[in-house]
């Protein structure tokens, strides 16, 4: 037998995550709604504008007039919950690629996605006043910007609070250790929103890591750790709003490990049949997360089935404007390959634009 | 004017940038107390406060990459890596993240962020510290790459970077930090990227270099006249941009031309000035471009790199070469 002990074991068995609202749309027991029913109503509508314009997005693409996205479908209140308890006005979210409800509650206009999605320069162009950094595609990348974003912040006085959000795959990167190590050093105002949500394309949550919670990564850092049940829109707002106080008062980072499933495919150019349990995904379908808040209304009598039907069609509307604004956007140009690359395009590149162009014409 | 060594020149543009602009905060490993590895920033801590200048944990890639976000939140950084070599723990950051964000945000989330970091030969230092990695870089679109031979450069060169609204790697040669003095004036002044410097007039050959190597080829081109050969000498300053056009009349007015680097041969900036002096004055030529680089080997040990190094004399041989050819 060992001679010592080491004092800092893992744990054994997964920590219960926080939970508010059950899969029947029922507040557990003892607890009281975090939010108010107009800001759950608003909530439910949010999160079906991401699923529906997913939906959209989805048949599209397979006609061929899109490009490769990532779905949300699944973790719709894994994006928005968090998200609701910014601020707009004062604070950020530095997104990775899947958190589409959280970016139109920030305000990013449903024409930039469309236009994004149809591969269009001027779709990554975040409007001015709008507290979100560009798409990132590179895993994990965006946290290093999340954390120099929220310490700014601070160093200029301002009250402002980070957020970036990133999945179980994205934690297995060193941007994701440096960062946190960083924040807890500086102690500054940023919530790490990792989202478990069970799969990076094919790879499984076991091989991504061997701790049973990714919220215990948090004790190394030397900042709190929340595990909350990533399809119940009110533990995810109730953490964050804790989290954000804290952040807020000077406290210092998040770690939140929001516990998900992601119900369709990495992007529409992978294919989860080959590696997904038919039967788990079945469990998941019953934990949906927008039909939990919607139950939650409708026994107050705040919500019912003639309103899901009609709002479908009102986002189903939205949506088709969105990409019919995106299919008529005037024609990309061959000068666009040197706008923006600096400020003022230097005498080298514009040698080189003369050239190109004609080359090309 | 006083005379000042690159450390100096350089510690005096920092200090007079963070008196100028407020916005203006220092990060990176040891740069705070200690005044970095190099005493660069030695001071400006205790000067400034721990507010302006920050000792980072050890980690190149969220040092570039929080600078990055630094930017974004209204600050403007100015971020140390100890050495070139340890930006490869940061090459995502500075390459793909930091030098591409104007161009795929169309310019709502621009960089204006200052990477420094010593880099080059001949200072004994151990494994992977000396490597000149420069051109490494010029494959990122976006940032832009100074690297300074004398005090008086850096300072101005500095006081642009900082200033650029995009971003740029100023990269300080390592053997010149001390060694390399100069007169600096006092008060503020810029140089713009993109335009090189005549080091020397000559009307024989022309010797293209950069940070430490155009000192190489000052020393070259003395002894060069004392045997009545006359070389001109040019300091590109900043490699992105390139001053193409100062290049190609550099190179027609000899038509014969000699690039020193301390990067190995292969895909270096070296083989992309000799492409570009082969495509615009292909007929000004009198003689193939030759290049002065150590092989394509790695850095190795300081007990073999006074081999390695490109040398005085190796400039003067290959110059030989070029003219009898």
């Amino acid at each position: 037998m060992a001679k010592h002990t080491p004092q800092f074991m893992p744990n054994t068995k997964q920590i219960e995550p926080l939970r508010i609202l059950d899969e029947n749309g029922k507040l557990l027991r003892g607890e009281t709604p975090p939010m108010s029913d107009d800001l759950a109503i608003y909530a439910v509508k949010t999160m079906m504008m991401g699923r529906g314009f997913d939906e959209k997005s989805f048949s599209l693409q397979r006609q061929g007039r899109l490009g490769t996205f990532a779905p949300v479908i699944g973790q719709e209140a894994s994006t928005l919950g968090p998200a609701l308890a910014l601020d707009p006005k004062r604070d950020w979210i530095a997104p990775q690629y899947r958190e589409l409800p959280a970016l139109l509650h920030m305000g990013l206009p449903f024409e930039s996605i469309a236009l994004y999605r149809l591969g269009r320069q001027a779709g990554a162009c975040i409007p001015e006043g709008v507290h979100v950094l560009p798409h990132q595609i590179s895993l994990a990348a965006q946290i290093p910007h999340a954390v120099g974003l929220g310490w700014g912040l601070k160093l200029q006085g301002k009250d402002g609070v980070s957020m970036a959000f990133f999945g179980d795959g994205a934690s297995s990167e060193g941007d994701f250790h440096e960062s946190c190590n960083l924040a807890g050093v500086m102690k500054a105002p940023v919530i790490f929103l990792l989202q478990d949500n069970g799969w990076a394309i094919s790879t499984p949550r076991a091989i991504q890591t061997a701790t049973t919670d990714f919220a215990a990564r948090a004790l190394g850092y030397g900042f709190p750790g929340f595990a909350v049940d990533g399809n119940d829109l009110f533990a995810l707002y109730a953490a964050t709003t804790e989290a954000v106080a804290r952040a807020r008062a000077g406290e210092g980072p998040t770690l939140i490990e929001s516990r998900t499933f992601r119900m369709w495919a990495h992007t529409t150019a992978d294919d989860p049949t080959r590696y997904v349990d038919p039967k788990v995904l079945e469990q998941w379908k019953k934990k949906d997360p927008i039909e939990r808040v919607q139950k939650y209304l409708a026994a107050k009598g705040k919500w019912n089935d003639a309103m899901t039907a009609q709002f479908k069609e009102e986002v189903a509307a939205k949506v088709e404007k969105a990409y019919e604004y995106g299919f008529n956007y005037p024609p990309s140009k061959v000068e666009e390959i040197f706008e923006n690359v600096f400020a003022t395009i230097t005498p080298q590149l514009e040698r080189q634009r003369a050239r190109h162009i004609a080359l090309r014409s | 004017m006083p005379q000042m060594n690159m450390v100096e020149a350089i510690r005096d543009a920092l200090k007079l940038e963070m008196l100028r602009d407020e916005r203006v905060v220092l990060l990176g490993q040891d740069v705070g107390h200690l005044g970095g590895v190099f005493r660069v920033t030695d001071g400006l801590q205790q000067f400034f406060g721990p507010k302006r200048v920050f000792d980072t944990p050890l980690a190149e890639a969220v040092i570039c990459g929080s600078a990055l976000g630094l930017a974004f939140s209204g600050l403007v950084p100015v971020a140390e890596i100890q050495f070139l070599g340890f930006t490869h723990q940061a090459f995502h950051q500075i390459c793909h993240q930091i030098a591409r964000t104007r161009f795929r945000s169309r310019g709502s989330h621009p960089a204006q962020v200052t990477i420094r970091a010593p880099f080059g030969g001949g200072v004994k230092t151990p494994e992977l510290h000396s490597d000149a990695i420069e051109a490494q870089f010029v494959q990122a679109p976006g940032i832009k790459i100074a690297l300074p031979s004398n005090p008086y450069d850096a300072k101005g060169l500095l006081l642009q970077a900082i200033r650029d609204p995009d971003p740029v790697l100023f990269l300080e040669p390592l053997r010149g930090y001390r060694l390399v003095t100069g007169e600096v004036p006092e008060g503020d002044y810029t140089i713009p990227f993109g335009k090189l410097r005549v080091v020397r007039e000559g009307t024989d050959v022309t010797l293209i270099a950069w940070s430490v190597a155009v000192g190489l080829c000052e020393r070259a081109a003395e002894k060069l006249a004392e045997k009545g050969i006359s070389a001109h000498v040019i300091d590109l300053r900043t490699i992105v941009p390139l001053d193409v056009e100062g290049l190609v009349a550099a190179v027609e007015k000899t038509g014969r031309a000699v690039v020193v680097q301390e990067a190995p041969r292969s895909a270096s900036f070296g083989s992309e000035v000799i492409a570009t002096i082969q495509e615009e004055c292909f007929y000004s030529l009198e003689a193939p471009v030759k290049r002065v680089s150590p092989p394509d080997t790695p850095y190795p040990l300081h007990g073999l790199e006074d081999h390695y190094v490109p040398t005085v004399d190796m400039i003067l041989k290959v110059v030989v070469e070029s003219l009898n050819a």
